[in-house]
């Protein structure tokens, strides 16, 4: 397990440093000064030169490249350009809206898929198992921000129970905070629960076939025992797999949906620093996402052990 | 029984309520601040917010674009019109209770025209020779040469006062002389403004105005419609206008702002440094479409680069009237192969992104193939605007006041070098008999609009809209700004 452990978290640091190479000079080679945009049409020539000294925008690309890693592995990322405050207080605001969510969102897609795959799997070719078969494809198939501006219509403008978009804060207390989560945790929730259910669905019906739910089925365990309790189990593994991919995707592709509810989340950020030309704050945030992604991996990898201990032996 | 009447009268709170409640206002903004610092960058966003309610200038512009005393009560102008001694208001305390003085205008000036100065308008105090504290309620300015605008020049937003006690942190927490001050920021949502109980002039009519910033037209719609926001400023969606029109909740203001929207030609290269290919183009543009296709019928049709609710506006439409044959003969004329193959570069903006549609089929019906490229606004500023000015055509609204001067010079963008315009512009500075400016700029008008410079297409209209009962708001827009201090709630 140790040995299992420690390989994975060596590739974690590898992918971490290539990630951080290919992102600060991808970002960096994108046409655009930031100072320029900052200053706008007026700007004279002499205006603009002292803007770049004070933004260090006038240092060679390596310093500025190794400048940006130092400063991240002690955990400054630095100021941004646009907003001249730290990245990391910028960051922490942000995920204080766009973690909650993703979370939200994840536990309503989890809380919906599971009952719905499992109750799919064991009546199996049923009129019910069909028509959610159907629906779950429609869910898959109805564009997220679509089905957004559609809850907003009827839930904001006509019955008026929740605002249009908007984050409360914090301060607001955890009752505002949820409810102006609600619509887009749902929104994005939707497309995802009918992803997991029909994953959730079909590796049930593989794990059933299986020889040793017949062996349980012949000790004399109903159909229903042997799903519980042998057949669950063994079809975690790609669901967790699913599970993951799907956190990392509710945290950084939150883009459209805090647009259509105008929260203040990381995907929005992301958009305009990179409008902005806001180098550092876009290096910083990829780079935190690509972080997340990796150690979600990371932690799913350690799961699948969790779950499965003939991967422990490896 | 008991219970019906406490009911009735709960009910008769609850409807009393908001009518109580109404002495904040929720405003919806497109583009959130970057920070608070007026003078130390071009995002118009920044001026939105803080202009007139948390700092002021000397002067200060009014809804009608006229130049007004702002911390400046009065003003003399010496004969040879070099310098100015200003008259400041006493009793004006900044929002951290310290007095401001003749020292704080010393200070701000000479901050913005400084060696290391990031002022966007840098150019606004180019003139000024120095600037010294008489008394403590009395600056004198001295310019270089006379200007006839320096009191404009000193309504801008980049021109306003501020401390040197609070400098420091205007970027974050901004210490002006306003009738608001900075309340707090949930950065990517809101801003909110307190009144100033010791404002030194008219106080504010609100208690507290929160600025929300929705960029997603969509989404601006539906708050609206939810009732979250009070009034929206520059309304993304025009399509919705005549929604909100029609419903008794909503009033909608169509107002002019400062932006000349032009088809900007390159001037210094093939095929449009050709006067008689400028002008083919422009009797290809049909004003109305463009107006009606992309701006959903708002917008006046300008005929050049000029503010047509400007004073001194002429109108020359007529020089560049809708007439496709003329354009076809005009090409035949100048000689050029046809179909002529050029670049449309398109920046974000919507009136750019439809209106080149619009404008490219109208062009590809005299024989000019324009091929339309879409570009970021970043990479617009860097490659279009500012170092090689690849181009050929491109759309774009100038939203300074008065820019009509930045034509003269042949490095600017369009590449426009008229040795005779640049001297009338350069009289136009110096001159301060308003008669004489008039008939200046005028001429100046009229060079461009002969001249075939741009296709000059419409001004930028400003929609704002508005729940029924808020009073006192900016219908036009002659600096980017949401000027708050006479706003209220109809009683």
């Amino acid at each position: 397990m140790l040995r299992y452990t420690l390989t994975r978290f060596l590739s974690l640091c590898l992918s971490l440093a290539v990630a951080s190479v290919v992102i600060f000079f991808a970002i960096e080679v994108l046409p655009g000064d930031p100072a320029s945009i900052m200053l706008g049409v007026n700007a004279q020539p002499d205006t603009l030169a002292a803007l770049r000294a004070e933004l260090g925008l006038d240092q060679p690309m390596v310093a500025r490249y190794l400048a940006w890693v130092t400063g991240l592995l002690q955990g400054d990322f630095g100021i941004s350009y646009t907003y001249r405050t730290p990245v990391a207080q910028m960051i922490v605001d942000r995920l204080a809206v766009s973690l909650p969510l993703a979370l939200y969102a994840l536990g309503l897609t989890v809380v919906i898929a599971f009952p719905v795959g499992i109750w799919a799997a064991s009546r199996r070719g049923s009129v019910g198992d069909v028509s959610i078969m159907g629906l779950t494809q429609l869910g898959v198939a109805i564009p997220n921000f679509w089905f957004a501006m559609l809850m907003v219509l009827v839930f904001a403008i006509n019955l008026q129970w929740f605002s249009a978009g908007g984050f409360a804060g914090w301060d607001a207390g955890l009752f505002a905070v949820l409810k102006s989560l609600t619509l887009p945790a749902v929104a994005l929730a939707l497309p995802q629960a009918s992803i997991l259910a029909r994953v959730m669905r079909s590796a049930l019906l593989d794990t059933l076939s299986e020889d040793f739910i017949r062996t349980a089925r012949a000790k004399g365990l109903s159909r229903r025992q042997a799903l519980w309790r042998h057949a669950l189990r063994n079809a975690l593994i790609p669901v967790l797999t699913i599970i993951g991919m799907q956190f990392s995707f509710l945290l950084a592709g939150g883009i459209i949906i805090e647009n259509v509810f105008y929260l203040p989340g990381l995907g929005r950020l992301i958009f305009q620093a990179i409008s902005a030309r806001d180098l550092v704050v876009v290096e910083s945030v990829v780079m935190l996402l690509v972080f997340a992604v990796i150690l979600v991996n990371f932690l799913v990898e350690l799961a699948y052990a969790a779950v499965d201990p003939r991967l422990r032996a490896r | 029984m008991k219970s019906k009447i406490s009911a009735a009268a709960l009910a008769v709170a609850l409807a009393a309520g908001p009518a109580l409640a109404q002495d904040g206002l929720t405003v919806g903004l497109q583009l959130e601040p970057p920070h608070m610092d007026p003078t130390s960058a071009a995002a118009g966003a920044i001026d939105q917010v803080v202009y007139a309610n948390v700092f002021e200038g000397l002067t200060r512009f009014g809804s009608d674009g006229s130049v007004n005393p702002g911390l400046a009560s009065s003003w003399d102008i010496s004969e040879d019109g070099l310098t100015y001694t200003f008259h400041l208001v006493e009793g004006v305390k900044f929002h951290d209770g310290t007095d401001f003085e003749a020292t704080d205008v010393v200070f701000s000036l000479d901050r913005a025209r400084g060696e290391d100065s990031v002022n966007a308008q840098k150019a606004l105090f180019a003139g000024i020779q120095s600037v010294e504290a008489v008394d403590p309620a009395t600056v004198k300015v001295t310019l270089s040469a006379p200007d006839g605008m320096f009191l404009f020049k000193m309504a801008w937003g980049d021109a306003v006062m501020v401390a040197p006690e609070s400098i420091e942190d205007i970027k974050t927490a901004p210490v002006g002389t306003g009738a608001f001050t900075f309340g707090n920021w949930v950065q990517g949502d809101s801003i909110t403004l307190q009144k100033n109980a010791d404002y030194w002039g008219e106080p504010a009519m609100l208690d507290s105005a929160t600025f929300k910033f929705i960029s997603d037209p969509t989404a601006a719609f539906a708050a609206m419609m939810a009732g979250d926001v009070d009034v929206f400023v520059a309304f993304p969606a025009p399509e919705n206008l005549p929604q909100f029109d029609a419903d008794p909740r909503y009033n909608v203001l169509i107002g002019n702002t400062e932006g000349e929207t032009i088809l900007a030609m390159n001037n210094a290269r093939e095929p449009f440094s050709n006067k008689l290919v400028r002008e083919a183009v422009a009797h290809a543009i049909n004003r109305q479409d463009i107006i009606d296709g992309a701006m959903f019928g708002y917008g006046t049709p300008i005929g050049t680069f000029f503010a047509p609710h400007n004073p001194d506006y002429v109108d020359l439409t007529g020089l560049s009237n809708y007439d496709p044959e003329k354009a076809k003969a005009l090409l035949e004329e100048a000689g050029v192969a046809l179909p002529l193959k050029v670049k449309m570069t398109l920046p974000p903006p919507s009136y750019a992104r439809r209106g080149g549609e619009i404008l490219a089929a109208q062009l590809r019906a005299v024989g000019i193939e324009p091929e339309i490229e879409n570009v970021e606004w970043a990479q617009w500023l860097e490659n279009t605007f500012r170092n090689a000015h690849d181009y050929d055509l491109t759309i774009i609204s100038h939203t300074e006041p008065m820019d009509i001067s930045s034509l003269a010079n042949p490095d600017y963008y369009t590449g426009y070098d008229n040795p005779a315009f640049a001297e009338v512009i350069e009289k136009v500075g110096v001159e301060s008999d308003p008669e004489v400016r008039s008939e200046l700029l005028k001429q100046a008008q009229t060079m461009l609009a002969e001249d075939y410079v741009a296709g000059f297409l419409f001004e930028l209209p400003l929609h704002t809209v508005a729940k029924t009962g808020v009073e006192g708001l900016w219908v036009n827009m002659p600096t980017q700004a949401t000027d708050l201090t006479a706003v209220h709630w109809a009683k």
